[in-house]
């Protein structure tokens, strides 16, 4: 019999969205944070670089270069309207965090401080200006624990690894979620009037991530499962530099402070692709870059075959280093036995950001459809929802600001429906699909692996939807799914225990690595362009005419997705009239 | 190369008394972490062995474990860096209940957090702007604020054995991190708190704390200052 929790709200995901509107509702109403690690140990706190805002505590800025500068980066396909909203807020939210104790880097006048970062420019594309307010290169571990602290406060109730299996939608109402208490082996249900997601991203469903463990897309695929849409799941971003082979997260932050990309024959190359801001341009066209330097014979060969480029820090020197970017040396020393400050630091595009996710207005609704319709009762915010406020490639630090900003307003958003709306009816069978799987998993034939499974899609998912894409590639990548998905049916856990069994948890996160492939691979063999992250070979230009929309995708069981589109938002352009900054061009830097 | 791996294994009802299982890993490199190899295992050899792991770098805290007998991260020691030719022994944390295998109940080490009020304590109205903090000022509390949680510190010190009441290191980091924290209104509150029998004064300067944290965090030095600290209420 499982266990029934009335609450007034649910939050699945205790990074730094899930824990803004957390400490947004549990002042007012009864909400259990759902987390299926502890909740400081969620993905948010590996964001390094920094979280940006038109502060202007270095040099001047205004939120209008920062929305203008988030819609050039999104290559147009981001909600103008969102953008504003985020950019506009983001001043707030930063000194927000600052008060709520979240330790900054300093400017001399002891103001929090800034540093440049990729795509971010004054003036409209001007030059590079220093917007990301940073804590020396670890960010968002502060933040993270910051935001836990205040969690604690605040008497936020947790449900600390316990790991979501279903989310309960009838009738176009969400009524709650279902999920696996990791200690016990047991199935709970969570009764409440509204449920968000703030689950994160999916950089496990591929080779060379710089993603954690539990970047696995539970919430994503869970949500498509139960009848809502994934919006631009096409769109991932792979970060240009992730330690070579490991995909460890180097920051941009390196290159914000000065640090240069050279190929084998130590060129700048950067110099070639943009010429503005060089090694700052944004993360999908440096990827492509060093894509391309290695296609073209002047990438670095490892022993074993695979190849890289170098990021030069040597340059900076070491006050710098020590100082700002702690962190990233730890890793270089640590893992490739390279010291920054003498040597050049093998790197290369590692998969790191998901654009797409659960489609949302600005609001925190869950969109039933294209048309805009909401799904009651449902919420999400974070890398796993769509605003979109990132359209086909995110700037670096917009993520940090994102969570902190749509996780407060979904937060305020249910604060206001809970207050109004009645409980909705629990269906007698909501913890059946749950059990059913456990019971399936636990007893199947045991003929196939989820390790094997999972590495094959990994490395599939490297090849056929990575930096650049075919239509071969694609149809080969949603045929080998087929394939993974009906072996996955096979799978049992050799792990019969009940007390914190991470086999079952794993052979439970392959089927979300697999059901976010298949929205990933199904959107981008449908979308005939290319445009930010989402490079067609086959389709080398940005189609305006055809394809200025964002990517509906309806989960059918027969693998036969339904595929709708939804206009981008062009408020700025169309609305307020400044063609001249918010009109498609084509993207330079 | 090739690795033998001893690891502690404790299920309550297929294995309630903890016991030794050897796995033999062929074809490891000498810069694969602790972690790979445990993955390895898990995933070629005994799909049972449970262990805790997330970011594999070194900053969520998760993978603490003890590695011939020293507490570390999993992900951050490399194979290059033990003595491979002898079994490596993993076992879990010292000083907390054992969930299973390598699994280990951290109530207790969250709880001494929440006992110190690990958030920043400021009644008074906060500027329009951010709270102006010096670059000293703010450095400060860097070395305390970048502690991952991983718990290697408290499990590693003699006294969290002995006495469960101890607010262990850990904790008592934490609140070096807010009392000297320029913005923070709560010193008196705080040290009103650990200037008890089992809060500061428990440390005797052991210094097993300093020789584990993967951080490189000098924690008895800010557990020192927390004394000179109670002892002179003077911040």
């Amino acid at each position: 019999m499982a266990t029934v929790h009335d609450v007034d709200v649910v939050i699945v995901g205790a990074g730094g969205a899930g824990l803004r509107a957390a400490i947004e509702i549990s002042q007012r109403h009864a909400c259990a944070v759902l987390t299926k690690v502890f909740a400081p140990r969620s993905h948010t706190g590996t964001a390094q670089g920094g979280v940006c805002a038109a502060l202007g505590n270095e040099e001047p800025d205004e939120p209008i270069w920062h929305v203008y500068d988030t819609v050039k980066g999104s290559d147009y396909l981001g909600d103008q309207n969102a953008i504003e909203i985020m950019c506009n807020d983001a001043p707030r939210a930063i000194i927000e965090l600052e008060h709520m104790g979240m330790p900054f880097s300093r400017t001399p006048e002891g103001r929090i401080g800034q540093r440049r970062f990729g795509g971010h420019t004054r003036n409209f594309g001007e030059a590079p200006v220093k917007r990301a307010c940073y804590s020396a290169d670890r960010t968002g571990l502060v933040m993270q624990h910051t935001l836990f602290e205040n969690a604690i406060k605040h008497g936020v109730r947790f449900f600390h690894e316990f790991h979501l299996t279903d989310l309960i939608i009838r009738d176009g109402r969400c009524a709650g979620a279902v999920a696996i208490d990791l200690l016990t082996g047991e199935v709970h249900v969570f009764h409440a009037r509204a449920v968000m997601m703030a689950t994160g991203g999916y950089g496990r469903a591929y080779r060379v991530t710089s993603n954690a463990h539990v970047g696995t897309g539970d919430g994503m695929w869970l949500a498509w499962r139960a009848g809502a849409p994934l919006e631009d799941m096409e769109f991932v971003q792979f970060h240009p530099t992730g330690l070579w082979k490991l995909g460890i997260l180097v920051s941009e932050a390196a290159r914000g402070e000065g640090g240069i990309l050279r190929n084998r024959v130590g060129e700048r190359f950067m110099e070639r692709y943009a010429p503005t801001v060089k090694d700052l341009a944004p993360r999908d066209m440096v990827s492509r870059a060093i894509i391309t330097e290695i296609r073209e014979g002047r990438g670095i060969a490892a022993p074993d075959g695979t190849q890289y480029v170098h990021l030069d820090l040597t340059h900076l020197g070491r006050e710098i280093i020590d100082e700002k970017l702690p962190e990233i040396t730890g890793f270089a020393r640590t893992y490739l036995g390279v010291d920054p400050t003498r040597e050049e630091i093998p790197v290369a595009p590692t998969t790191h950001y998901a654009m797409g996710g659960i489609p949302t207005d600005t609001e925190g609704h869950v969109l039933a459809d294209h048309t805009g319709r909401i799904i009651d009762g449902l919420y999400a915010a974070g890398e796993c929802a769509c605003v979109s406020v990132h359209g086909a490639n995110r700037l670096g630090t917009n993520s940090l600001l994102d969570i902190i900003v749509f996780g407060r307003r979904a937060g305020k958003t249910m604060v206001a429906y809970v207050a109004g709306a009645d409980a909705p009816t629990l269906p007698a069978d909501a913890p059946d699909r749950t059990t059913a799987a456990m019971s399936r998993l636990m007893k199947g034939s045991g003929s196939e692996s989820t390790a094997k499974i999972r590495l094959e899609l990994q490395e599939m998912m490297m090849r056929d939807c990575g930096v650049f894409r075919t239509e071969k590639g694609l149809r080969d990548a949603i045929e080998k799914i087929r394939e993974l998905q009906d072996r996955c049916r096979r799978v049992a856990v050799s792990d019969d225990g009940t007390v914190f069994n991470t086999d079952l948890v794993e052979a439970l996160e392959l089927e979300s690595l697999l059901g976010v492939a298949d929205a990933i691979a199904t959107s981008a063999l449908n979308r005939t362009e290319t445009r930010g992250a989402h490079s067609r070979e086959d389709y080398p230009a940005r189609d305006d005419e055809h394809w200025l929309k964002h990517t509906f995708i309806s989960h059918r069981p027969d693998g036969a997705h339904e595929i709708a589109y939804k206009d981008v938002d062009l408020k700025l352009w169309k609305v307020d009239g400044d063609e001249k900054h918010f009109k498609p061009k084509p993207r330079i830097y | 190369m090739r690795v033998t791996f001893r690891v502690q294994r404790y299920d309550p009802k297929k294995h309630p008394i903890p016991v030794f299982q050897s796995f033999v890993v062929e074809d490891v490199e000498p810069r694969d972490a602790v972690l790979d190899v445990l993955h390895r295992i898990k995933w070629e050899q005994d799909g049972s062995l449970s262990f805790r792991r997330s970011c594999a770098h070194g900053i969520c805290g998760s993978c603490g474990m003890r590695i011939n007998d020293r507490n570390m991260l999993a992900c951050s020691v490399l194979l290059k860096d033990l003595n491979t030719r002898r079994p490596v022994k993993v076992q879990p944390l010292p000083g907390f209940p054992i969930i299973r295998d390598l699994v280990v109940d951290q109530t207790r080490f969250f709880e001494k957090l929440e006992v110190i009020k690990p958030y920043l304590v400021a009644k008074s109205q906060p500027p329009e702007f951010e709270r102006l903090q010096s670059p000293k000022d703010a450095e400060r509390l860097f070395e305390a604020a970048k502690c991952i949680l991983c718990a290697c510190c408290t499990s590693a010190c003699p006294i969290t054995w002995s006495n469960p009441d101890w607010l262990g290191p850990a904790a008592l980091l934490k609140a070096n991190r807010f009392i000297f924290d320029t913005r923070d209104e709560g010193a008196d509150e705080r040290l009103g708190i650990i200037d008890a029998p089992d809060g500061v004064w428990r440390c005797h300067t052991v210094f097993n704390c300093n020789e584990v944290c993967p951080k490189e965090i000098n924690i008895t030095g800010h557990l020192s200052e927390l004394k000179r600290a109670c002892t002179t209420r003077n911040v």
